[in-house]
Protein backbone atom coordinates (compact mmCIF):
# COMPACT_ATOMS: atom_id res chain seq x y z
CA UNK A 1 0.00 0.00 0.00
CA UNK A 2 3.03 2.25 0.41
CA UNK A 3 2.41 5.08 -1.97
CA UNK A 4 4.93 7.52 -3.32
CA UNK A 5 5.06 10.61 -1.18
CA UNK A 6 3.67 13.59 -3.11
CA UNK A 7 5.94 16.63 -2.99
CA UNK A 8 3.47 18.98 -1.32
CA UNK A 9 2.58 16.53 1.42
CA UNK A 10 6.24 15.69 1.89
CA UNK A 11 7.01 19.32 2.60
CA UNK A 12 4.43 19.43 5.38
CA UNK A 13 5.06 15.99 6.87
CA UNK A 14 8.82 15.93 6.76
CA UNK A 15 10.54 19.15 5.89
CA UNK A 16 9.39 21.44 8.70
CA UNK A 17 9.95 18.97 11.57
CA UNK A 18 13.28 17.87 10.14
CA UNK A 19 14.50 21.42 9.60
CA UNK A 20 14.11 21.97 13.36
CA UNK A 21 15.93 18.75 14.09
CA UNK A 22 18.78 19.58 11.75
CA UNK A 23 19.04 23.14 13.08
CA UNK A 24 19.53 21.99 16.67
CA UNK A 25 21.30 18.65 16.27
CA UNK A 26 23.20 18.21 13.02
CA UNK A 27 24.01 21.82 12.30
CA UNK A 28 25.44 22.53 15.80
CA UNK A 29 27.44 19.29 15.72
CA UNK A 30 28.95 20.31 12.38
CA UNK A 31 29.53 23.86 13.64
CA UNK A 32 31.32 22.52 16.71
CA UNK A 33 33.64 20.53 14.48
CA UNK A 34 34.31 23.58 12.32
CA UNK A 35 34.77 25.99 15.23
CA UNK A 36 37.22 23.64 16.89
CA UNK A 37 39.69 24.58 14.13
CA UNK A 38 39.36 28.33 14.70
CA UNK A 39 40.29 30.49 17.65
CA UNK A 40 38.08 32.91 19.57
CA UNK A 41 37.10 36.17 17.99
CA UNK A 42 37.72 39.28 20.07
CA UNK A 43 36.54 42.84 19.56
CA UNK A 44 39.82 43.72 17.85
CA UNK A 45 40.37 40.77 15.57
CA UNK A 46 38.06 38.21 14.00
CA UNK A 47 38.65 34.53 14.66
CA UNK A 48 41.21 32.90 12.45
CA UNK A 49 41.96 29.39 11.33
CA UNK A 50 44.39 27.73 13.75
CA UNK A 51 44.33 24.12 12.54
CA UNK A 52 44.69 21.55 15.29
CA UNK A 53 45.92 24.05 17.89
CA UNK A 54 42.80 23.56 20.04
CA UNK A 55 43.34 19.83 19.92
CA UNK A 56 46.92 20.28 21.08
CA UNK A 57 45.59 22.26 24.02
CA UNK A 58 43.23 19.35 24.65
CA UNK A 59 46.12 16.92 24.95
CA UNK A 60 48.08 19.17 27.30
CA UNK A 61 45.11 20.15 29.46
CA UNK A 62 45.74 18.82 32.96
CA UNK A 63 42.27 19.79 34.13
CA UNK A 64 40.73 17.80 31.28
CA UNK A 65 42.78 14.78 32.33
CA UNK A 66 41.43 15.17 35.85
CA UNK A 67 37.87 15.55 34.53
CA UNK A 68 38.15 12.45 32.33
CA UNK A 69 39.56 10.51 35.26
CA UNK A 70 36.68 11.73 37.45
CA UNK A 71 34.10 10.77 34.81
CA UNK A 72 35.63 7.32 34.43
CA UNK A 73 35.81 6.72 38.19
CA UNK A 74 32.27 8.00 38.48
CA UNK A 75 30.98 5.59 35.83
CA UNK A 76 32.95 2.58 37.11
CA UNK A 77 32.01 3.27 40.71
CA UNK A 78 28.32 3.99 40.37
CA UNK A 79 27.10 1.61 37.66
CA UNK A 80 28.05 -1.80 39.18
CA UNK A 81 26.85 -0.72 42.63
CA UNK A 82 23.55 0.65 41.30
CA UNK A 83 22.97 -2.50 39.25
CA UNK A 84 23.78 -4.79 42.20
CA UNK A 85 21.41 -2.87 44.46
CA UNK A 86 18.74 -2.81 41.74
CA UNK A 87 18.84 -6.61 41.40
CA UNK A 88 18.60 -6.97 45.19
CA UNK A 89 15.68 -4.55 45.33
CA UNK A 90 13.89 -6.28 42.47
CA UNK A 91 14.26 -9.66 44.22
CA UNK A 92 12.96 -8.21 47.49
CA UNK A 93 10.01 -6.52 45.86
CA UNK A 94 9.23 -9.54 43.71
CA UNK A 95 9.18 -11.97 46.66
CA UNK A 96 5.67 -12.17 48.04
CA UNK A 97 6.43 -10.53 51.37
CA UNK A 98 4.22 -8.19 53.38
CA UNK A 99 5.01 -4.50 52.90
CA UNK A 100 6.42 -4.78 49.39
CA UNK A 101 4.39 -1.85 48.08
CA UNK A 102 6.00 0.32 50.76
CA UNK A 103 9.45 -0.93 49.76
CA UNK A 104 8.69 -0.32 46.09
CA UNK A 105 7.66 3.26 46.81
CA UNK A 106 10.77 3.91 48.89
CA UNK A 107 13.14 2.46 46.29
CA UNK A 108 11.50 4.24 43.40
CA UNK A 109 10.96 7.63 45.06
CA UNK A 110 14.43 9.03 44.26
CA UNK A 111 13.95 8.25 40.57
CA UNK A 112 10.78 10.33 40.49
CA UNK A 113 12.40 13.37 42.04
CA UNK A 114 13.90 15.96 39.71
CA UNK A 115 17.70 16.08 39.73
CA UNK A 116 17.62 19.55 41.29
CA UNK A 117 15.42 18.36 44.13
CA UNK A 118 17.72 15.39 44.71
CA UNK A 119 20.73 17.71 44.76
CA UNK A 120 19.06 20.05 47.27
CA UNK A 121 18.02 17.20 49.55
CA UNK A 122 21.54 15.77 49.61
CA UNK A 123 23.15 19.18 49.93
CA UNK A 124 21.26 19.47 53.20
CA UNK A 125 21.91 15.84 54.15
CA UNK A 126 25.66 16.38 53.70
CA UNK A 127 25.75 19.86 55.29
CA UNK A 128 28.77 19.90 57.60
CA UNK A 129 27.80 19.95 61.28
CA UNK A 130 24.00 20.10 61.01
CA UNK A 131 23.28 17.57 58.24
CA UNK A 132 22.03 14.08 59.08
CA UNK A 133 25.23 12.49 57.74
CA UNK A 134 27.33 14.44 60.24
CA UNK A 135 24.88 13.68 63.04
CA UNK A 136 25.06 9.95 62.34
CA UNK A 137 28.86 10.13 62.42
CA UNK A 138 28.54 12.00 65.69
CA UNK A 139 26.43 9.20 67.18
CA UNK A 140 29.40 6.91 66.70
CA UNK A 141 31.74 9.50 68.15
CA UNK A 142 33.34 10.24 64.78
CA UNK A 143 34.37 13.77 63.75
CA UNK A 144 32.13 15.47 61.14
CA UNK A 145 33.29 15.29 57.52
CA UNK A 146 32.86 18.10 55.04
CA UNK A 147 31.54 15.64 52.44
CA UNK A 148 31.21 17.98 49.48
CA UNK A 149 33.86 20.45 50.53
CA UNK A 150 36.99 18.34 50.64
CA UNK A 151 38.90 16.92 47.71
CA UNK A 152 39.01 13.37 49.09
CA UNK A 153 35.28 12.93 49.57
CA UNK A 154 33.50 15.20 47.07
CA UNK A 155 33.45 12.80 44.11
CA UNK A 156 32.58 9.84 46.33
CA UNK A 157 29.71 11.78 47.91
CA UNK A 158 28.35 12.64 44.46
CA UNK A 159 28.59 9.00 43.41
CA UNK A 160 26.51 8.04 46.41
CA UNK A 161 23.78 10.44 45.30
CA UNK A 162 23.84 9.00 41.77
CA UNK A 163 23.47 5.43 43.04
CA UNK A 164 20.55 6.55 45.22
CA UNK A 165 18.89 8.25 42.28
CA UNK A 166 19.41 5.50 39.68
CA UNK A 167 19.05 2.16 41.46
CA UNK A 168 15.26 2.51 41.65
CA UNK A 169 14.97 3.06 37.91
CA UNK A 170 17.12 0.00 37.18
CA UNK A 171 15.00 -1.96 39.66
CA UNK A 172 11.96 -1.44 37.41
CA UNK A 173 13.77 -3.04 34.47
CA UNK A 174 14.87 -6.00 36.58
CA UNK A 175 11.43 -6.40 38.09
CA UNK A 176 9.95 -6.76 34.61
CA UNK A 177 12.70 -9.20 33.64
CA UNK A 178 12.18 -11.26 36.80
CA UNK A 179 8.46 -11.50 36.17
CA UNK A 180 9.22 -12.82 32.70
CA UNK A 181 11.33 -15.72 34.07
CA UNK A 182 9.26 -18.89 33.52
CA UNK A 183 8.36 -20.50 36.85
CA UNK A 184 8.69 -23.94 35.30
CA UNK A 185 12.45 -23.44 34.99
CA UNK A 186 12.78 -22.52 38.65
CA UNK A 187 10.51 -25.42 39.71
CA UNK A 188 12.57 -27.85 37.66
CA UNK A 189 15.79 -26.65 39.30
CA UNK A 190 14.20 -26.98 42.73
CA UNK A 191 13.06 -30.52 41.97
CA UNK A 192 16.65 -31.33 41.08
CA UNK A 193 17.51 -30.24 44.62
CA UNK A 194 18.97 -26.78 43.98
CA UNK A 195 18.77 -24.32 46.88
CA UNK A 196 17.54 -20.75 46.42
CA UNK A 197 21.08 -19.43 45.95
CA UNK A 198 21.84 -21.90 43.17
CA UNK A 199 18.49 -21.28 41.52
CA UNK A 200 19.29 -17.58 41.45
CA UNK A 201 22.82 -17.83 40.09
CA UNK A 202 22.31 -20.73 37.66
CA UNK A 203 18.77 -20.11 36.43
CA UNK A 204 17.69 -16.53 37.02
CA UNK A 205 20.95 -14.60 36.51
CA UNK A 206 21.64 -15.85 32.97
CA UNK A 207 18.12 -14.83 31.99
CA UNK A 208 18.71 -11.34 33.39
CA UNK A 209 21.83 -10.82 31.30
CA UNK A 210 20.21 -8.94 28.38
CA UNK A 211 18.66 -6.53 30.89
CA UNK A 212 22.01 -6.03 32.58
CA UNK A 213 23.76 -5.27 29.31
CA UNK A 214 21.07 -2.82 28.28
CA UNK A 215 21.02 -1.06 31.65
CA UNK A 216 24.81 -0.91 31.93
CA UNK A 217 25.41 0.60 28.53
CA UNK A 218 22.70 3.21 28.92
CA UNK A 219 23.94 4.06 32.39
CA UNK A 220 27.43 4.50 30.97
CA UNK A 221 26.20 6.95 28.33
CA UNK A 222 24.18 8.81 30.96
CA UNK A 223 27.11 8.96 33.38
CA UNK A 224 29.14 10.88 30.83
CA UNK A 225 26.49 13.46 30.15
CA UNK A 226 25.38 14.02 33.69
CA UNK A 227 25.71 17.59 34.88
CA UNK A 228 22.81 18.97 36.92
CA UNK A 229 23.86 17.86 40.35
CA UNK A 230 27.47 18.91 39.80
CA UNK A 231 26.24 22.45 39.15
CA UNK A 232 24.01 22.54 42.20
CA UNK A 233 26.10 20.61 44.72
CA UNK A 234 29.77 21.35 44.15
CA UNK A 235 30.33 23.41 40.99
CA UNK A 236 33.04 20.89 40.19
CA UNK A 237 35.01 21.75 43.28
CA UNK A 238 36.95 21.77 45.42
CA UNK A 239 39.93 21.97 43.10
CA UNK A 240 38.13 20.14 40.23
CA UNK A 241 37.79 17.01 42.34
CA UNK A 242 34.16 16.52 41.35
CA UNK A 243 34.06 18.05 37.85
CA UNK A 244 32.63 15.80 35.13
CA UNK A 245 32.97 16.19 31.36
CA UNK A 246 29.75 18.02 30.51
CA UNK A 247 30.24 20.32 33.50
CA UNK A 248 33.72 21.16 32.23
CA UNK A 249 32.27 22.07 28.82
CA UNK A 250 29.74 24.29 30.56
CA UNK A 251 32.39 25.99 32.64
CA UNK A 252 34.90 26.54 29.85
CA UNK A 253 32.21 28.00 27.63
CA UNK A 254 30.07 30.08 29.93
CA UNK A 255 32.41 31.07 32.77
CA UNK A 256 35.65 31.44 30.84
CA UNK A 257 33.83 32.47 27.61
CA UNK A 258 36.19 30.24 25.62
CA UNK A 259 33.80 29.20 22.86
CA UNK A 260 36.48 27.73 20.60
CA UNK A 261 37.79 25.36 23.25
CA UNK A 262 34.21 24.60 24.33
CA UNK A 263 33.52 23.51 20.74
CA UNK A 264 36.62 21.31 20.79
CA UNK A 265 35.46 19.64 24.01
CA UNK A 266 32.02 19.16 22.45
CA UNK A 267 33.63 17.30 19.55
CA UNK A 268 35.46 15.11 22.07
CA UNK A 269 32.20 14.39 23.88
CA UNK A 270 30.30 13.52 20.68
CA UNK A 271 33.10 11.15 19.63
CA UNK A 272 33.06 9.51 23.06
CA UNK A 273 29.29 9.00 22.97
CA UNK A 274 29.58 7.72 19.40
CA UNK A 275 32.07 5.08 20.51
CA UNK A 276 29.86 4.08 23.45
CA UNK A 277 26.85 3.79 21.13
CA UNK A 278 28.84 1.67 18.69
CA UNK A 279 29.85 -0.62 21.57
CA UNK A 280 26.23 -0.80 22.66
CA UNK A 281 25.14 -1.74 19.16
CA UNK A 282 27.85 -4.38 18.88
CA UNK A 283 27.19 -5.90 22.31
CA UNK A 284 23.43 -5.99 21.90
CA UNK A 285 23.76 -7.59 18.47
CA UNK A 286 26.07 -10.25 19.84
CA UNK A 287 23.70 -10.90 22.71
CA UNK A 288 20.99 -11.82 20.19
CA UNK A 289 22.88 -15.04 19.36
CA UNK A 290 22.51 -16.35 22.87
CA UNK A 291 18.74 -16.39 22.73
CA UNK B 1 15.35 -23.15 59.39
CA UNK B 2 11.63 -22.86 58.89
CA UNK B 3 10.05 -21.07 55.99
CA UNK B 4 8.10 -18.79 58.31
CA UNK B 5 11.25 -17.54 60.06
CA UNK B 6 12.83 -16.88 56.70
CA UNK B 7 9.91 -14.71 55.68
CA UNK B 8 10.05 -12.67 58.86
CA UNK B 9 13.79 -12.13 58.47
CA UNK B 10 13.53 -11.04 54.85
CA UNK B 11 10.56 -8.78 55.54
CA UNK B 12 12.41 -7.09 58.39
CA UNK B 13 15.51 -6.72 56.27
CA UNK B 14 13.48 -5.29 53.38
CA UNK B 15 11.66 -2.78 55.54
CA UNK B 16 14.84 -1.63 57.28
CA UNK B 17 16.59 -1.28 53.93
CA UNK B 18 13.62 0.68 52.55
CA UNK B 19 13.66 2.96 55.59
CA UNK B 20 17.38 3.69 55.18
CA UNK B 21 16.86 4.28 51.47
CA UNK B 22 14.06 6.74 52.21
CA UNK B 23 16.03 8.53 54.92
CA UNK B 24 17.37 11.53 52.94
CA UNK B 25 13.92 12.23 51.54
CA UNK B 26 12.16 11.78 54.89
CA UNK B 27 14.73 14.06 56.49
CA UNK B 28 13.91 16.73 53.92
CA UNK B 29 10.16 16.29 54.57
CA UNK B 30 10.73 16.54 58.33
CA UNK B 31 12.65 19.79 57.95
CA UNK B 32 10.13 21.32 55.59
CA UNK B 33 7.27 20.74 58.03
CA UNK B 34 9.07 21.93 61.17
CA UNK B 35 10.48 25.14 62.52
CA UNK B 36 14.12 25.91 61.63
CA UNK B 37 15.33 25.05 65.16
CA UNK B 38 14.20 21.43 64.70
CA UNK B 39 15.95 21.02 61.34
CA UNK B 40 19.02 19.52 62.97
CA UNK B 41 17.54 17.95 66.03
CA UNK B 42 14.80 15.41 66.31
CA UNK B 43 12.16 15.86 68.94
CA UNK B 44 9.44 13.40 68.05
CA UNK B 45 6.62 15.68 69.18
CA UNK B 46 8.00 18.90 67.67
CA UNK B 47 5.07 20.99 66.42
CA UNK B 48 4.25 20.67 62.74
CA UNK B 49 4.02 23.86 60.73
CA UNK B 50 3.23 25.01 57.19
CA UNK B 51 5.01 28.30 57.81
CA UNK B 52 8.03 27.31 55.71
CA UNK B 53 5.91 26.75 52.63
CA UNK B 54 4.17 30.10 53.03
CA UNK B 55 7.47 31.88 53.56
CA UNK B 56 9.21 30.17 50.63
CA UNK B 57 6.28 30.93 48.35
CA UNK B 58 6.57 34.61 49.23
CA UNK B 59 10.37 34.78 49.19
CA UNK B 60 10.66 34.05 45.47
CA UNK B 61 8.24 34.38 42.54
CA UNK B 62 7.35 30.69 42.50
CA UNK B 63 3.91 31.33 40.99
CA UNK B 64 5.67 32.89 38.01
CA UNK B 65 8.17 30.01 37.82
CA UNK B 66 5.31 27.50 37.76
CA UNK B 67 3.55 29.47 35.04
CA UNK B 68 6.74 29.56 32.95
CA UNK B 69 7.26 25.83 33.31
CA UNK B 70 3.62 25.27 32.38
CA UNK B 71 3.97 27.40 29.22
CA UNK B 72 7.27 25.74 28.32
CA UNK B 73 5.86 22.24 28.72
CA UNK B 74 2.71 23.09 26.77
CA UNK B 75 4.71 24.43 23.82
CA UNK B 76 7.09 21.46 23.75
CA UNK B 77 4.38 18.86 24.24
CA UNK B 78 2.05 20.30 21.57
CA UNK B 79 4.91 20.60 19.07
CA UNK B 80 6.21 17.11 19.88
CA UNK B 81 2.84 15.44 19.49
CA UNK B 82 2.06 17.16 16.18
CA UNK B 83 5.49 17.09 14.52
CA UNK B 84 6.42 13.56 15.60
CA UNK B 85 3.05 12.30 14.36
CA UNK B 86 3.59 13.89 10.94
CA UNK B 87 7.07 12.46 10.50
CA UNK B 88 6.13 9.00 11.74
CA UNK B 89 3.11 8.97 9.41
CA UNK B 90 5.28 9.88 6.42
CA UNK B 91 7.71 7.05 7.20
CA UNK B 92 5.06 4.39 7.74
CA UNK B 93 2.60 5.21 4.99
CA UNK B 94 4.71 6.52 2.14
CA UNK B 95 7.83 5.51 0.37
CA UNK B 96 10.31 8.05 -0.86
CA UNK B 97 13.91 8.17 -1.87
CA UNK B 98 16.55 7.98 0.89
CA UNK B 99 13.93 7.28 3.54
CA UNK B 100 16.30 4.84 5.26
CA UNK B 101 19.09 7.39 5.41
CA UNK B 102 16.74 10.10 6.58
CA UNK B 103 15.51 7.89 9.40
CA UNK B 104 19.07 7.11 10.45
CA UNK B 105 19.81 10.83 10.41
CA UNK B 106 16.85 11.48 12.71
CA UNK B 107 17.93 8.74 15.11
CA UNK B 108 21.26 10.55 15.56
CA UNK B 109 19.41 12.83 18.00
CA UNK B 110 18.98 9.94 20.43
CA UNK B 111 22.74 9.95 20.79
CA UNK B 112 23.63 13.63 20.59
CA UNK B 113 20.82 15.18 22.56
CA UNK B 114 20.61 18.98 22.67
CA UNK B 115 22.18 19.26 26.12
CA UNK B 116 25.53 18.14 24.71
CA UNK B 117 25.40 20.82 22.05
CA UNK B 118 24.85 23.69 24.48
CA UNK B 119 27.78 25.70 23.13
CA UNK B 120 26.65 25.90 19.52
CA UNK B 121 22.94 26.00 20.31
CA UNK B 122 23.55 28.95 22.57
CA UNK B 123 25.38 30.74 19.77
CA UNK B 124 22.55 29.97 17.34
CA UNK B 125 19.99 31.26 19.80
CA UNK B 126 21.88 34.49 20.41
CA UNK B 127 22.28 34.98 16.65
CA UNK B 128 18.51 34.88 16.16
CA UNK B 129 17.87 36.93 19.31
CA UNK B 130 16.02 34.26 21.28
CA UNK B 131 18.15 34.31 24.43
CA UNK B 132 16.11 34.79 27.58
CA UNK B 133 12.78 33.72 26.07
CA UNK B 134 10.61 30.71 26.86
CA UNK B 135 10.38 29.87 23.17
CA UNK B 136 14.17 29.88 23.09
CA UNK B 137 14.27 27.18 25.79
CA UNK B 138 11.74 25.13 23.83
CA UNK B 139 13.26 25.41 20.34
CA UNK B 140 15.86 22.59 20.45
CA UNK B 141 13.28 20.17 21.84
CA UNK B 142 10.36 20.77 19.45
CA UNK B 143 11.07 17.66 17.38
CA UNK B 144 12.11 14.54 19.22
CA UNK B 145 13.76 11.50 17.70
CA UNK B 146 12.46 9.38 20.55
CA UNK B 147 8.88 10.49 19.84
CA UNK B 148 9.25 9.80 16.12
CA UNK B 149 10.69 6.37 16.84
CA UNK B 150 7.95 5.47 19.32
CA UNK B 151 5.12 6.59 17.02
CA UNK B 152 6.63 4.93 13.98
CA UNK B 153 6.78 1.62 15.88
CA UNK B 154 3.14 2.05 16.87
CA UNK B 155 1.89 3.14 13.45
CA UNK B 156 3.53 0.10 11.88
CA UNK B 157 1.17 -2.13 13.87
CA UNK B 158 -1.89 -0.54 12.22
CA UNK B 159 -3.41 -3.20 9.93
CA UNK B 160 -2.93 -2.40 6.25
CA UNK B 161 -6.50 -3.49 5.48
CA UNK B 162 -7.88 -0.80 7.75
CA UNK B 163 -5.95 1.89 5.93
CA UNK B 164 -6.98 0.51 2.51
CA UNK B 165 -10.63 0.23 3.48
CA UNK B 166 -10.62 3.89 4.47
CA UNK B 167 -9.04 4.83 1.16
CA UNK B 168 -11.69 2.91 -0.78
CA UNK B 169 -14.31 4.81 1.16
CA UNK B 170 -12.64 7.92 -0.23
CA UNK B 171 -10.80 9.17 2.83
CA UNK B 172 -7.79 11.39 2.10
CA UNK B 173 -4.39 11.24 3.75
CA UNK B 174 -5.36 13.56 6.60
CA UNK B 175 -8.60 11.74 7.40
CA UNK B 176 -6.79 8.40 7.47
CA UNK B 177 -4.23 9.84 9.84
CA UNK B 178 -6.78 11.46 12.10
CA UNK B 179 -9.42 8.70 12.14
CA UNK B 180 -7.28 5.56 12.03
CA UNK B 181 -3.69 6.10 13.11
CA UNK B 182 -4.08 8.67 15.87
CA UNK B 183 -6.87 6.88 17.81
CA UNK B 184 -4.97 3.59 17.76
CA UNK B 185 -1.88 5.21 19.20
CA UNK B 186 -3.68 6.84 22.15
CA UNK B 187 -1.90 4.87 24.92
CA UNK B 188 1.44 5.71 23.34
CA UNK B 189 0.56 9.39 23.20
CA UNK B 190 -0.34 9.31 26.89
CA UNK B 191 2.81 7.49 27.95
CA UNK B 192 5.06 9.64 25.76
CA UNK B 193 3.35 12.78 27.04
CA UNK B 194 4.04 11.83 30.64
CA UNK B 195 7.70 11.12 30.01
CA UNK B 196 8.07 14.32 28.02
CA UNK B 197 6.40 16.37 30.77
CA UNK B 198 8.61 14.92 33.49
CA UNK B 199 11.72 15.42 31.35
CA UNK B 200 10.99 19.08 30.71
CA UNK B 201 9.87 19.70 34.27
CA UNK B 202 13.27 18.42 35.38
CA UNK B 203 15.40 19.90 32.63
CA UNK B 204 17.94 22.26 34.11
CA UNK B 205 21.17 23.02 32.28
CA UNK B 206 19.73 24.40 29.06
CA UNK B 207 17.12 26.68 30.72
CA UNK B 208 19.83 27.82 33.13
CA UNK B 209 22.01 28.93 30.24
CA UNK B 210 19.26 30.49 28.16
CA UNK B 211 17.49 32.49 30.88
CA UNK B 212 18.80 35.53 32.72
CA UNK B 213 15.69 37.16 34.10
CA UNK B 214 13.16 35.80 36.59
CA UNK B 215 10.30 36.55 34.17
CA UNK B 216 11.15 33.55 31.99
CA UNK B 217 12.76 31.13 34.47
CA UNK B 218 11.19 27.68 34.85
CA UNK B 219 10.86 26.16 38.36
CA UNK B 220 14.09 24.16 38.28
CA UNK B 221 16.21 27.23 37.59
CA UNK B 222 14.15 29.33 39.97
CA UNK B 223 14.63 26.76 42.70
CA UNK B 224 18.39 26.59 42.20
CA UNK B 225 18.66 30.39 42.32
CA UNK B 226 16.55 30.40 45.49
CA UNK B 227 18.59 27.65 47.14
CA UNK B 228 22.15 28.89 46.63
CA UNK B 229 23.98 28.82 49.90
CA UNK B 230 25.28 32.36 49.39
CA UNK B 231 21.78 33.79 49.50
CA UNK B 232 21.64 32.77 53.19
CA UNK B 233 18.23 31.15 53.02
CA UNK B 234 17.35 28.83 55.90
CA UNK B 235 17.45 25.10 55.24
CA UNK B 236 13.83 24.63 56.24
CA UNK B 237 12.83 27.10 53.51
CA UNK B 238 14.99 25.38 50.92
CA UNK B 239 13.46 22.01 51.78
CA UNK B 240 9.94 23.45 51.67
CA UNK B 241 10.62 25.02 48.28
CA UNK B 242 12.14 21.78 46.99
CA UNK B 243 9.10 19.73 47.99
CA UNK B 244 6.73 22.39 46.72
CA UNK B 245 8.22 22.41 43.24
CA UNK B 246 8.36 18.63 43.12
CA UNK B 247 4.85 17.97 44.42
CA UNK B 248 2.95 18.29 41.11
CA UNK B 249 5.25 15.73 39.53
CA UNK B 250 4.95 13.29 42.42
CA UNK B 251 1.15 13.59 42.38
CA UNK B 252 1.07 13.06 38.61
CA UNK B 253 3.33 10.08 39.06
CA UNK B 254 1.13 8.46 41.68
CA UNK B 255 -1.92 8.90 39.43
CA UNK B 256 -0.24 7.66 36.24
CA UNK B 257 2.17 5.13 37.77
CA UNK B 258 1.20 2.37 35.35
CA UNK B 259 1.76 4.43 32.21
CA UNK B 260 5.10 5.72 33.49
CA UNK B 261 6.40 2.24 34.15
CA UNK B 262 4.95 0.96 30.87
CA UNK B 263 6.87 3.61 29.01
CA UNK B 264 10.13 3.03 30.85
CA UNK B 265 9.74 -0.59 29.78
CA UNK B 266 8.94 0.33 26.21
CA UNK B 267 12.02 2.50 26.09
CA UNK B 268 13.92 -0.47 27.45
CA UNK B 269 12.73 -2.94 24.88
CA UNK B 270 13.40 -0.61 21.92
Amino acid sequence: MNKRLPLGLGLILLVFPCVLLVAFTHYPAARALMNSFWNNASSRRPSKFVGVENYQTLLEDDRLMQVMLNSTLYALGTIPLAIGLAIGMALLVNAKLPGTSLMRLSFFMPTMLPMIAVANIWLFFYAPGIGLASQILGLFGLPPINFLGSTETSLLSMMFVAVWKEAGLFMIFYLAALQAVPTTLKDAARLEGAGPVRVFFDVVMPLLRPTTIFVAVNALINAFRLVDHVIVMTRGGPNNSSALLLYYIYEVTFSQRDFAYGATLTVLMVCLLGILAAVQYWVLNRKAHYQ
Amino acid sequence: MTKGLDRILWTTFGLVFAAIWGLPFLYSVWTAFHDEIYSANFVWNAPLTLENFVEAWQAAPFALYFLNTFILISIVLAANLILCTLVAYAFVRYRFRWSGYLFALIMVQLLISPEILIVENYLTLSRIGMIDTILGIALPYLTSAFGIFLLRQTFMTVPVSLDEAAQIEGAGAWRVLWNIYVPLAKPVYLAYGLVSISFHWNNFLWPLIVTNSPEVRPVTVGLSVFATVESGVEWSLVNAATLMTTAPLIIAFVIFQRQFVANFMRAGIK
